[in-house]
C-alpha cells in the first residue's frame, strides 16, 4: 500500500485558478454583447485577435524561460488580460494597435516581472496606457452610438483598408469635456448635444455599463471578487460628482452621467479588481478603490484626459503595497492592528 | 482607521450581529471571522451505533499519548498484567498515567513508530493480549462529593485522562485552576466541526446521561457560574439526547451554526462567550475552562465506574473501508488492526489520515497506534482524497483571507513566509495562526499554505531559542565577573582580618586570642552581610528589569545569606564560647530553627516561582515544582532535625549525642548511597532512551556519589572520635581534640567538593557538546559548585592558619595578588578600525545570500524528491520527467551560485579580518584555544599543589591564574568581536 504523506488540510475545494479567472471572461459577456450591439463587430474582432496575441505572446515567453506552457496558459490568465484590454480598446482599432498593446502588456508588464502573481501593475492597463499614450489619435476614435458598423466595415477597419476618419464619433465625455474647453457654460448649450442625453446617463453609454455592471454583480453572487473595490471605486467616484454637481450642475456632470460613461463599470468591476495589483486586505481594498474613483473624477473634470481608469487604476497599483501595510486586519486576541512595514 | 474608528465599526458591527442573531440565532451565540463549510461527510459513519473495536495480539502504547512529560513504565517486559492496572505513572506535574487496556503480558518496552509528524519512533509498552480481557479489581466513588477536589483531580491523573478532543493535554491539569482563578464558564466542546469525525456525535446520542454525569463532577472541581455546552446544528439527534439528559440542572445546551472550526477552542470560546482569548494567554485567563465531551465521558468513567482510561470511541471512515462506523477501540490498537476490523475488502487506499481532513496526519504507516487523541480514522480512496494538484502562483485573490477564523491576511504570511523574511510574518502576527488550514482549503491555487506557516513557525521559536541561548551565555559571563570580583574583596577582606588577628595574637599572647578572634569574625560577619545586601539589591534590579537569570540571583543571595548568618552565627558562638562555651546544644538547636526558617522562605519562594511560571506557561514549570518539592523536602527534614534537637538539648548528656550522630550518619550514608546507585541506574536507562537529560542525571549522580562519599568520611571521622572524647563536655579537652579534626573534615570536604566540580565540569561539557538544552543549567551549576569548592578551599586555608598558632602564615602574603589587572582593551582596540558601515553592508549582504542559499536548497531537495515520487509512481510521462530534471538542475545551479557568493563573501569577511588585526581568524581561534588550555592547566597545578604547598606558592598561583584567565577572556573578546564584526557568527 502505497500512501500518500501530506500536511492538512487533506482535502480542498474542487476549483482552481483557471475556474476563476474563466468566471471573469463569462461575466464580460453581456458588456461585449451591449458594445456589439451599439458599435458594430469592433469590439469582438479586437477581443478574439487580442486573445490569439496574448496566448502565443505567452506561450513564446514561457518556452523562452522553461516553463512549462499547457500548465501555465490552464490558468487563463493571459486571455483575462487579452479580453479587458480588448474591451477597452476603440472598436476602430486596426490589427496593430492590439498587437502591440497586448504582447507589451504579456511579455513586459506581467512575465518579465515573473509572471502571474509578481505583477506590480495591472498588465492590461499598462498596454492600454503605451497605446494612449504612444497612439492619442487612433485609441480616441470611437465611433457614433446606437450606429452599428456591419462586420464587413468592421473587418476592414480592422485590416487597415477602410479610413477610420468618415466614421468616428465622439464619446459622451469627449462631448462634456470638449463643450466645455469650447467655453459652454449655459444648461441649454449643453442641451444642445444630443449625445449626452440618454434615457439616464450618455447616450449608448450607459445600455454599456450597465451591462457591465450587470456582469460585475454576476462575479460578487459567485464570490469571485468582493464588494469592496467596486462599492469604493463607485463610491470614489460619485460622490464627489453628487457634491460638485449639486454645487454647480453646468459645470460639473450629474453623478449618473459620471457613473454610466467610458470605463467606468468595466473599471469598477473588471480592471480595479485584478487582485494581483489590488491592495489585499478588505479595508485595503476599499480605500484602494475609493483613491482610484476619487482620481478618476479629478481627473475626467480638471486633467488632460476624458476618461482616467487606466492611469488611475496605475496610480493606486504602485500605492498598493504603502496601503497594505497600514491596513492589516485586528487579528484575533490583539487589541489592535499592527501598522507600518514591520 | 484610528483606534476610535475601529472600535467604533466593531460597536456598530456587534450591534448588527445583536439584530440579525435576535433573527436567526438562539441568544447570545456570536460569531468569529471566516469559517469554511466543507462536505460534512458524516453520514458515512453516524448511523450504526458504537461497537466494540477488535481486540488485537498486541497492544502498543506510547509513553507520551499526552502533552506533557511521558509517564514512567512501572512493569518490565514478562509482566503479566490485568485489564485498568496501572503499567506506567505520570512523573511531573503535567503528565498522565498509562494502563493496560486488557489482560496479557507486558512482552517489550522500546521505541514504537508512533503517529508524529516526523515519522519518529517513541518509547512503547507493548502487550501480547491473552484475550481472556479480566479486569483488575476496581471499584468506583458513589457518591463524589464526598471525596475532596483534590482527591479526585489526583483520581483523574492517575485515571490517565487527557483531553480527548484532538490536544491530550493532561485534564488533571485543567481541573485544578487554584483558588485564585475564578472560573466564569465551563464550555463543553461538542462541536465535533471536522468533517468525516461522528464519535463525539454517537457518543451523545447514546451515553448522554453518562456524559452529564462527568459534567457535574467538572462543575463540582471547577465551580463555574455557569455551564455551556456547544453543539453543531448538524447533530440534531444529540442535541435532543443532550437536551433531556440535562433536563433540570443548570447546563446550558447551545446549538452553534455549522461552520468550520467552530470546534476551535478560540473559536468556540468567542461563539458561546464572545470574548476572545489575548494572543499568547490561556482561556483559564479570561475565566473559561474548555473541556471536551469525550473527556467527560472519561471522567465519568473514571470517577463513578473506577475504570481508568483504557479505550476510546474513534471513528473509522473513508470509502476505503467497507464498514464504516464509531468503534470503542481500546487504546494501543495498531490502526491496520482496525481497518482489518471494519472488514477492509481489499479496497484501494490512497490516503490514511489519523484526526479530521483538516487538520489531521497522514499516517506514514499503518502499524502506529490509535492512542488517546485519536478520534477518527479515514482511510480514503485515491478519488475521496486525491493528491493535491500542483501549486499554481498566488493571485492575492484574497479568499484565505475571508475565511481565516484568526482575522489574519494569510497571502502576506504566505510570500513572507516564502520569501524567509520571518520578521515581517510575525509582524502579520504569524504565531497567532491556529493552523487550521481554512485558507489551504480555500485557495484556488492550491497553495499548501499551513506548510508554509509550519516552516516558517519553527524557524521563529529557533531564532527565539538561540536568542535565549545567547542572552543566557551572556548573563552568565557578567555574572561570573561579578562572582570574581566579589569573591576577590571576600578573600581579601579574609587576609586583612587573618593578618590582623596574627598581629594582635602576637602582641597580647595566647591569652587573648578568642577576643582577637572575635574581631575577625565581626569582620568577616560584617563584609559578608555587605556582600549580601549587594546581592539583594543586585537581585531586585534584575527583577525590576524582568531579567531572566532572576533565579540564580536569587540563589546567589540565599547563598549570600546564608554565609552571613554563618559568620554572624560563628561571631555569637566566639563570643558565647569565649567566656563560658557551655550551650553547644542550644546553640545547635538556634541555628537549626534559622536553617528551618530559610530552608521554609526557599521553599515558599520555590512555589511561588513555579507558579508564575505557569501562570506565563513557562516550559520549566515541572522542574520548578520539582525543585520546590525538594525544598520542601528540605524543610520538613530540617523540622524534624529541629525537633530532634529541641528534645536532645535539654537532656545534652554526652554519650548520647555521641552514639547518636554515628548511628545517624550510618543511616545517611545507606540513603546516600541507594540514591546515589538508583541515580546511576536513571542516568543509564535515560541514555538508552537517548533522553536529552541524560547529561543531567549523570551530573546528579555524581553529585549524590560525592555526597555518598562524604558521609563516609564523615562517619569514619565520628567512629573515630567516638571512643577517643569520653568527656565532650570539658571545653579544654574538647577544643584539644577538636582541633586538629576540622582541618582534615575541611580537606576531605575541599577534595569533594572538587571532585564534584570536576564531574560537573565534565557533565557541562559533554551537554555542550550534545548541543542539550540544560547546558546552561549545568553551567551554572558548575558555577555554583566551582564557588562551594573555593570557598571550602579558603575556610581550610582559614583553618590552617587558625589552627595551630603558625608564625609564617601572615608575612608571606607577598604582593602578587595585584597583577590580575592586565588591560583588557589591547586586543579589542585593533579591530576598532575596522570600516563599520562596510561590515554591516556585508553583514546584510551574508544574510541575504544565506537565506537565498537555504531556498534555494530546499526548493532543490523538494524537486528531487518531488522527482523521484513521479518516477517512482509513474505518474509523469518522460517529457515531465525530463522537464522536472532541468528544473531541479537549474535549481541546483541557483544553490550552488549562492553557495558561491557565500562562500566569497566570508572569505573576503576573513581576509578583513586579516587587515585589521594583523591576523587571521584561525590564528585568533588558536589563540583563544592555547590561551584556554594554559588557564586549564594552571587550574590543575593550583589544584594539586593546594594540599602541599605553602601558602605563598599557593598565592601566587592562583594569581597567576587569574592572570590566565583574564588573557582567556581577551582572547575570547577578540575573537568574538572579530567574527560578529564581520557578520560571520556561525
Ligand atoms: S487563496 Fe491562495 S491564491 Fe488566493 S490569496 Fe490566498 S494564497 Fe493567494
Ligand atoms: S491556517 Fe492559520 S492562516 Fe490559515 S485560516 Fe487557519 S488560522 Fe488562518
Amino acid at each position: 500500500m502505497s500512501l500518500i504523506t501530506s500536511t492538512s488540510p487533506h482535502a480542498t475545494v474542487k476549483n482552481n485558478t483557471g475556474a476563476f479567472m474563466r468566471q471573469v471572461i463569462y461575466a464580460t459577456l453581456p458588456g461585449l454583447a451591449v458594445l456589439t450591439w451599439q458599435f458594430g463587430w469592433g469590439s469582438v474582432i479586437n477581443v478574439l485577435w487580442a486573445v490569439i496575441v496574448a496566448l502565443v505572446s505567452e506561450a513564446l515567453f514561457l518556452k523562452a524561460r522553461g516553463r512549462n506552457i499547457a500548465f501555465y496558459l490552464k490558468d487563463y490568465s493571459a486571455v483575462v488580460t487579452a479580453v479587458l484590454l480588448g474591451l477597452a480598446l476603440p472598436p476602430t482599432a486596426p490589427w496593430w494597435l492590439t498587437l502591440i498593446g497586448v504582447s507589451f502588456a504579456i511579455i513586459v508588464a506581467k512575465q518579465l516581472y515573473g509572471g502571474l502573481g509578481m505583477n506590480p501593475f495591472n498588465p492590461a492597463m499598462v498596454g492600454y496606457v503605451l497605446l494612449l499614450i504612444s497612439f492619442p489619435v487612433a485609441m480616441t476614435q470611437w465611433l457614433s452610438p446606437g450606429e452599428p458598423l456591419s462586420f464587413v466595415q468592421s473587418w476592414q477597419l480592422f485590416t487597415g483598408q477602410l479610413p477610420v476618419d468618415g466614421l468616428s464619433g465622439a464619446t459622451p465625455l469627449d462631448t462634456f469635456r470638449t463643450a466645455h474647453s469650447a467655453g459652454a457654460v449655459s444648461e441649454s448649450e449643453l442641451a444642445s448635444h444630443g449625445i449626452l442625453h440618454g434615457q439616464f446617463a450618455g447616450l449608448g453609454w450607459e445600455w454599456v455599463n450597465l451591462a457591465f455592471l450587470l456582469g460585475g454583480l454576476y462575479l460578487i453572487s459567485r464570490k469571485i471578487i468582493t464588494w469592496h473595490i467596486p462599492l469604493g471605486f463607485l463610491a470614489g467616484l460619485g460622490l464627489p460628482a453628487l457634491l460638485a454637481w449639486l454645487i454647480d450642475p453646468v459645470r460639473f456632470a450629474d453623478p449618473l452621467f459620471q457613473l454610466f460613461s467610458g470605463g467606468a463599470m468595466l473599471g469598477a468591476f473588471f480592471i480595479a479588481t485584478d487582485p494581483v495589483s489590488a491592495a489585499t486586505s478588505r479595508m485595503g481594498r476599499l480605500i484602494y478603490a475609493l483613491l482610484i474613483g476619487l482620481l478618476i473624477w479629478v481627473i475626467r473634470s480638471f486633467g488632460g484626459y476624458p476618461d482616467a481608469v487606466a492611469f488611475s487604476v496605475l496610480l493606486l497599483n504602485l500605492s498598493a503595497p504603502f496601503i497594505d501595510y497600514y491596513t492589516q486586519p485586528r487579528t484575533y486576541g490583539h487589541k489592535s492592528s499592527n501598522r507600518g512595514v514591520s | 482607521m484610528s483606534q476610535a474608528q475601529t472600535n467604533k465599526t466593531r460597536k456598530t458591527r456587534s450591534v448588527f450581529a445583536r439584530l440579525a442573531s435576535g433573527i436567526r440565532r438562539p441568544a447570545s451565540i456570536h460569531d468569529f471571522h471566516g469559517g469554511i463549510h466543507p462536505p460534512e461527510m458524516k453520514h458515512l459513519s453516524n448511523g450504526t451505533p458504537i461497537v466494540p473495536g477488535p481486540l488485537p495480539q498486541q497492544l502498543v502504547l506510547p509513553l507520551n499519548m499526552h502533552i506533557g512529560a511521558p509517564a514512567k513504565p512501572l512493569v518490565a517486559p514478562g509482566d503479566k498484567v490485568l485489564k485498568g492496572q496501572m503499567i506506567a505513572e505520570p512523573i511531573g506535574a503535567v503528565s498522565a498515567a498509562i494502563h493496560a487496556p486488557t489482560s496479557g503480558t507486558v512482552s517489550a518496552i522500546g521505541p514504537r513508530p508512533i503517529q508524529h509528524p516526523s515519522g519518529m519512533d517513541a518509547v512503547c509498552i507493548v502487550i501480547d493480549t491473552d484475550g481472556e480481557d479480566q479486569w483488575v479489581e476496581h471499584q468506583g466513588i458513589a457518591d463524589y462529593t464526598e471525596k475532596s477536589p483534590a482527591e479526585l483531580v489526583d483520581l483523574i491523573r492517575h485515571a490517565g485522562i487527557a483531553g480527548m478532543g484532538g490536544a491530550g493535554f493532561p485534564t488533571s491539569i485543567k481541573v485544578n485552576l487554584g483558588d485564585h482563578q475564578r472560573v466564569e464558564q465551563l464550555l463543553i466542546n461538542a462541536v465535533e466541526c471536522e468533517p468525516y469525525i461522528t464519535a463525539d456525535d454517537r457518543l451523545m446520542r447514546e451515553r448522554a446521561e453518562q456524559i452529564v454525569t462527568g459534567i457535574h463532577i467538572l462543575q463540582y472541581l471547577l465551580n463555574p457560574r455557569r455551564t455551556l455546552i456547544g453543539i453543531e446544528d448538524n447533530k440534531p439527534e444529540a442535541i435532543s439526547a443532550i437536551k433531556r439528559a440535562c433536563k433540570g440542572c443548570d447546563i446550558e445546551v447551545r446549538v452553534v451554526p455549522t461552520k468550520y472550526p467552530s470546534g476551535g477552542e478560540k473559536q468556540l470560546i468567542q461563539l458561546l462567550t464572545g470574548k476572545e482569548v489575548a494572543s499568547g494567554q490561556l482561556p483559564a485567563q479570561v475565566g473559561v475552562v474548555c473541556q471536551n465531551v469525550g473527556t467527560a465521558y472519561a471522567i465519568k468513567r473514571a470517577v463513578c465506574d473506577g475504570e481508568p482510561l483504557v479505550s476510546r470511541v474513534t471513528t473509522l471512515t473513508g470509502d476505503g473501508v467497507s464498514q464504516p462506523g464509531n468503534y470503542e477501540v481500546l487504546l494501543g490498537t495498531p490502526v491496520r488492526d482496525l481497518l482489518a476490523h471494519g472488514n477492509l475488502a481489499g479496497l484501494d487506499i490512497g490516503r490514511l489520515v489519523m484526526g479530521g481532513p483538516m487538520m489531521g496526519f497522514t499516517l506514514h504507516n499503518p502499524g502506529v497506534p490509535v492512542v488517546k487523541t485519536t478520534n477518527c480514522i479515514i482511510a480514503a480512496s485515491p478519488e475521496e482524497l486525491p493528491e493535491p494538484p500542483p501549486e499554481q502562483p498566488c493571485i492575492r485573490c484574497g479568499s484565505c483571507a475571508e475565511v481565516c477564523p484568526a482575522n489574519l491576511l494569510p497571502q502576506q504570511l504566505y510570500w513572507h513566509a516564502k520569501n524567509d523574511d520571518l520578521e515581517k510574518a510575525q509582524h502579520h502576527n504569524l504565531m497567532d495562526c491556529i493552523e487550521c488550514g481554512a485558507c489551504a482549503y480555500v485557495c484556488p491555487s492550491h497553495i499548501p499554505l499551513v506548510q508554509y506557516y509550519r516552516y516558517a513557525k519553527g524557524e521563529v521559536r529557533q531564532q527565539a531559542a538561540d536568542q535565549v541561548k545567547a542572552d543566557k551565555a551572556r548573563q552568565r559571563f557578567e555574572a561570573r565577573q561579578a562572582r570574581i570580583e566579589q569573591e576577590q574583596a571576600e578573600k581579601e577582606a579574609r587576609r586583612q582580618a587573618r593578618l590582623e588577628a596574627n598581629r594582635k595574637k602576637k602582641e597580647a599572647g595566647p591569652a587573648a586570642a578568642s577576643t582577637v578572634d572575635v574581631a575577625a569574625l565581626k569582620q568577616a560577619s560584617l563584609d559578608a552581610s555587605k556582600a549580601y545586601k549587594a546581592a539583594v539589591k543586585a537581585a531586585k534590579a534584575a527583577e525590576a528589569e524582568g531579567a531572566d537569570n532572576l533565579a540564580e540571583l536569587k540563589a546567589e543571595v540565599d547563598r549570600l545569606k546564608a554565609v552571613a548568618d554563618k559568620a554572624k552565627a560563628a561571631v555569637r558562638d566566639a563570643k558565647d564560647g569565649a567566656p563560658v562555651a557551655a550551650a553547644p546544644a542550644e546553640d545547635a538547636v538556634a541555628k537549626l530553627k534559622k536553617q528551618v526558617g530559610d530552608a521554609s522562605s526557599a521553599y515558599k519562594a520555590a512555589v511561588k516561582a513555579a507558579k508564575a511560571a505557569e501562570a506565563e506557561g513557562a516550559d520549566n514549570v515541572a522542574e520548578l515544582k520539582a525543585q520546590a518539592d525538594t525544598l520542601k523536602a528540605n524543610a520538613d527534614a530540617l523540622k524534624a532535625e529541629l525537633r530532634e534537637a529541641k528534645t536532645n538539648a535539654p537532656a545534652a548528656a554526652a554519650p548520647v549525642a555521641q552514639a547518636d550522630p554515628v548511628a545517624e550518619l550510618k543511616k545517611q550514608v545507606g540513603d546516600a548511597s541507594s540514591a546515589y546507585k538508583a541515580a546511576v541506574k536513571a542516568a543509564r536507562q535515560a541514555d538508552e532512551d537517548g533522553a536529552d537529560n541524560a547529561a543531567d542525571l549523570r551530573a546528579e549522580a555524581d553529585r549524590l556519589k560525592a555526597v555518598a562519599d562524604q558521609l563516609k568520611a564523615d562517619l569514619r571521622d565520628a567512629k573515630a572520635n567516638a571512643p577517643a572524647s569520653p568527656a565532650p563536655t570539658s571545653p579544654s579537652t574538647a577544643t584539644a581534640e577538636e582541633q586538629p579534626d576540622p582541618v582534615a573534615a575541611l580537606k576531605k570536604q575541599v577534595g569533594d567538593a572538587s571532585l564534584a566540580y570536576k564531574a560537573a565540569v565534565k557533565a557541562a561539557k559533554q551537554a555542550d557538546e550534545d548541543g542539550a538544552d540544560n547546558a546552561a543549567d549545568l553551567h551554572s551549576e558548575v558555577a555554583r559548585l566551582k564557588a562551594i569548592a573555593d570557598q571550602l578551599k579558603a575556610e581550610l586555608r582559614d583553618a590552617k592558619a587558625a589552627a595551630p598558632p603558625t608564625p609564617k602564615a601572615a608575612p608571606a602574603a607577598t604582593a602578587t595578588t595585584d597583577s590580575p589587572a592586565v588591560s583588557e582593551e589591547q586586543a579589542p582596540q585593533s579591530l576598532s578600525e575596522v570600516d563599520p558601515e562596510q561590515a554591516a553592508k556585508r553583514q546584510k549582504r551574508l544574510k541575504g545570500l544565506k537565506t537565498a542559499y537555504n531556498m534555494a536548497h530546499k526548493q532543490y531537495k523538494e524537486a528531487h524528491a518531488a522527482y523521484e515520487r513521479a518516477e517512482r509512481n509513474e505518474t509523469a510521462n518522460a517529457d515531465e520527467l525530463q522537464a522536472m530534471q532541468v528544473k531541479i538542475d537549474k535549481l541546483k545551479a541557483k544553490a550552488d551560485n549562492a553557495r558561491d557568493a557565500l562562500d566569497a563573501l566570508v572569505e573576503e569577511a576573513k581576509a578583513d579580518i586579516r587587515a585589521h588585526t594583523g591576523k587571521d581568524l584561525k590564528t585568533l581561534k588558536l589563540e583563544a584555544a592555547r590561551a584556554e588550555s594554559a588557564l586549564a592547566d594552571k587550574q590543575q597545578e593550583l589544584e594539586q599543589q593546594r594540599s602541599s604547598a605553602s601558602e605563598d606558592t599557593l598565592e601566587a598561583l592562583s594569581s597567576e591564574l587569574q592572570a590566565l584567565e583574564s588573557e582567556t577572556q581577551i582572547a575570547r573578546k577578540a575573537l568574538k568581536q572579530a567574527v560578529e564584526e564581520q557578520g560571520l557568527a556561525e
